[in-house]
């Protein structure tokens, strides 16, 4: 059955507005203008609209270190992302967060995270006041293969599962933790086998397409929704980059991501499946495109122009007050 | 002399003292790299620094260990591994990762010793990479060594420079404690003069970096090379100083810094972790208890303000105390002392 168009495409500009956001910091960062270091989400963007287009601004979503796709499609503002990574004043997080750290309340977005597996507990709290305030509400929490191995987010799953939270585990699987293949690094190497293993259902799909990702998780949240605990989601996908930028990549096979581009390049699959069900035109698609184009360029053009914060910006934020 | 830098000096100590004695084991994330990968090359990271290259070739999966991300079983496996009679290096990568397994460092290492009569030792090292300047963000940043140093149990290093980092890690594995090793980011590329064989620095000696006069100024870690820099500028005014690098903040040389104040009268301690409860002010108390007398004018304690370690380029450069400040400070405490004398 055909998602609402206006769900496509949203869903379609949303990937879009990922890919390119991260395509063009890639090249920024070559010019030294960006400050620190910077994790990018390219080849993954399905999951994060897969998820999180079923979410609500009152569902919450805890991130990552690479969280620039899943705070945009959270619907965290990209004008005010770009300026936080520039480390600007009129950044998101007044440029004292940067990549790593960038965060909004009034979306829901409960923070990107330079902890591994700093995420998950902290989605089970917001879970918890979910189902306090009985509205449906659900917390994500999104972590890498490489998050699975940690204590942290095994007590996290175990808690869920104990208080019956609504708490859905996203796990994006892009088989490497940094240097190190999952293959390796995960016992199992089934991560929704360990979810259910913990007393929840799991599901795992394919992370490059969208309606497999948007599939899985309408399952998953019919019963987190409605009072029937934690669930799972293992979603198989691939970096089209580093592990950071600058990372040479000499744990990978030369041409696996030029393979791994061509094959699982989740907004040409998209293209292609709307195509062929005759769901979208490409000239539609084509215009998202521009749209999108021009929107990531005025951000890149603001934020290169944008002032910086002001030493007396550092003693403020620390407390309410002191 | 032949120089390098302080991340391939405390390679070579780790190469060094690997060959010489088959119980010390490394473990880590990608403290090798490349398990699992596609590619087929191991040794694809060599830690995520470079400090731990070449060691799984040269001495094999049994003893350099890849880990997942596991903070509190990789210093738990290390403090298991001590107790069994091995001599683990554990890597934490970045220092703040001591917040996902402190259980393991200072109720588990720190007290063995103690807690079990005398009668065993927990002789692992944890490398951590610590420090700002890098605008790696508040989570990749900190300085958190004065947490740590105030654990009974624990020894804490905070190298300077490579030759110290070498002789300072071999001393580290052959200790009987628990030692936690500070590595400064910005040092990493830093090359001194650096000896190839076998040598150890005592721990608990500070190194006086500079003879002068009319200040003893203690700097820890990269703060060391930024009194250097005030030091020179201050110079052309006759300005002069006896700089001590403590090494070691626990043990802590306290001592010898009582010596110097006896003829300098001055004391400024430049510490990069944030103020309070810093080991800055364990130093300026402990000379208030015990060398109050010497004291000209009252102890400055240079610091980052008490905030965490922002993102943006500006307010991190504002954030550590720098060259400049560093000079300002010296500068102000002795016109002052001047005018009240
Ligand atoms: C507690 C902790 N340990 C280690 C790290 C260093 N680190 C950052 S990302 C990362 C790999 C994460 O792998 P994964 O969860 O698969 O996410 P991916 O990077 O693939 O998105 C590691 C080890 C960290 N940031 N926090
Ligand atoms: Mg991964």
């Amino acid at each position: 059955m055909s998602l609402p168009r206006d769900l496509l495409l949203r869903a379609y500009r949303q990937m879009k507005t990922i890919r390119e956001f991260e395509e063009r910091l890639h090249v920024e960062i070559q010019t030294g203008e960006i400050p620190g270091f910077t994790h990018l989400y390219s080849g993954q963007e399905a999951v994060a609209v897969g998820v999180c287009e079923h979410l609500s601004d009152q569902d919450w979503i805890a991130s990552t270190h690479r969280g620039h796709g899943h705070c945009i499609a959270k619907g965290c503002d990209v004008q005010g992302m770009m300026l936080e990574i520039y480390g600007r004043r009129d950044g998101l997080c007044k440029g004292k967060g940067g990549s790593m750290h960038i965060a909004d309340m009034t979306k829901g977005m409960l923070g990107a995270n330079a902890i591994v597996g700093g995420g998950p507990p902290i989605a089970v709290g917001a879970g918890i006041a979910c189902k306090i305030a009985k509205c449906g509400n659900v917390a994500v929490a999104f972590g890498g293969d490489g998050s699975a191995n940690q204590g942290t987010v095994f007590e996290a799953m175990n808690l869920a599962v104990v208080l019956r939270a609504p708490v859905i585990f996203v796990f994006e699987n892009n088989g490497y933790s940094e240097h190190t293949g999952a293959s390796y690094a995960v016992g199992s190497g089934d991560i929704a086998g360990r979810a259910r293993g913990f007393g929840m259902p799991a599901e795992t799909c394919d992370g490059s397409d969208f309606f497999a990702v948007y599939d899985a998780m309408a399952k998953l949240l019919k019963t987190a929704r409605a009072g029937g605990g934690p669930a799972t989601l293992e979603a198989k996908t691939t970096r089209f980059f580093g592990h950071f930028e600058g990372d040479p990549m000499l744990y990978r096979a030369k041409d696996e991501v030029a393979r791994h581009r061509e094959q699982m390049d989740c907004l040409q699959i998209f293209r292609d499946r709307v195509g062929k069900e005759g769901w979208l035109q490409s000239a539609e698609l084509d215009a998202i495109d521009t749209d999108v184009m021009a929107l990531i360029d005025s951000s890149v053009a603001k934020s290169r122009a944008a002032v910086p914060p002001s030493a007396s910006d550092l003693l403020t934020d620390v407390y309410v007050s002191y | 002399m032949r120089q390098i830098s302080m991340r391939d000096a405390i390679n070579e100590a780790l190469h060094l003292e690997m060959a010489r004695d088959p119980r010390v084991i490394v473990l880590g994330e990608d403290v090798s790299g490349g398990a699992g990968g596609t590619s087929g090359q191991r040794d694809a990271a060599g830690g995520v620094f470079g400090v731990t290259k070449g060691l799984l070739p040269k001495f094999g999966e049994d003893r350099v260990i890849d880990t997942p991300i596991s903070e509190s079983a990789i210093i738990g496996a290390a403090n298991g591994a001590a107790l069994a009679g091995l001599r683990p290096v554990a890597e934490l990568m970045f220092a703040d990762f001591l917040g996902v397994c402190f259980d393991q460092v200072f109720n588990q290492a720190a007290k063995f010793r103690y807690m079990f009569g005398g009668k065993t030792s927990c002789p692992i090292v944890i490398r951590a990479a610590t420090g700002a300047g890098m605008n790696m963000g508040a989570q990749h940043s900190q300085s958190m060594y004065a947490m740590v140093t105030g654990v009974p149990g624990l020894k804490v290093v905070v190298p300077s420079n490579a030759y110290d980092a070498k002789g300072l890690m071999l001393t580290a594995i052959r200790d009987d404690d628990p030692v936690i090793f500070f590595e400064h980011k910005a040092l990493y590329p830093r090359k001194s003069d650096v000896p190839e064989g076998d040598y150890t620095l005592p721990f608990g000696e500070a190194n006086l970096v500079r003879e002068g006069e009319h200040v003893t100024v203690v700097a820890i870690g990269r703060m060391v090379s930024f009194a250097e820099k005030a030091l020179d500028a201050l110079a052309a005014d006759g300005i002069t100083a006896d700089l001590l690098d403590p090494r070691t903040l626990s043990p802590l040389d306290d001592e010898t810094i009582y010596e110097s104040l006896d003829n300098t009268g001055h004391l400024v301690i430049i510490d990069e972790s944030p103020p309070r409860c810093s080991v800055a002010a364990d130093i300026a108390g402990l000379v208030a208890s015990n060398a109050f007398h010497s004291l000209k004018a009252p102890i400055v304690q240079l610091t980052p303000p008490h905030t965490p370690v922002p993102f943006a380029r500006e307010l991190e450069r504002a954030y550590v105390p720098g060259p400049q400040a560093i000079e300002a400070a010296i500068r102000k405490m002795l016109k002052e002392s001047r005018a009240a004398s």
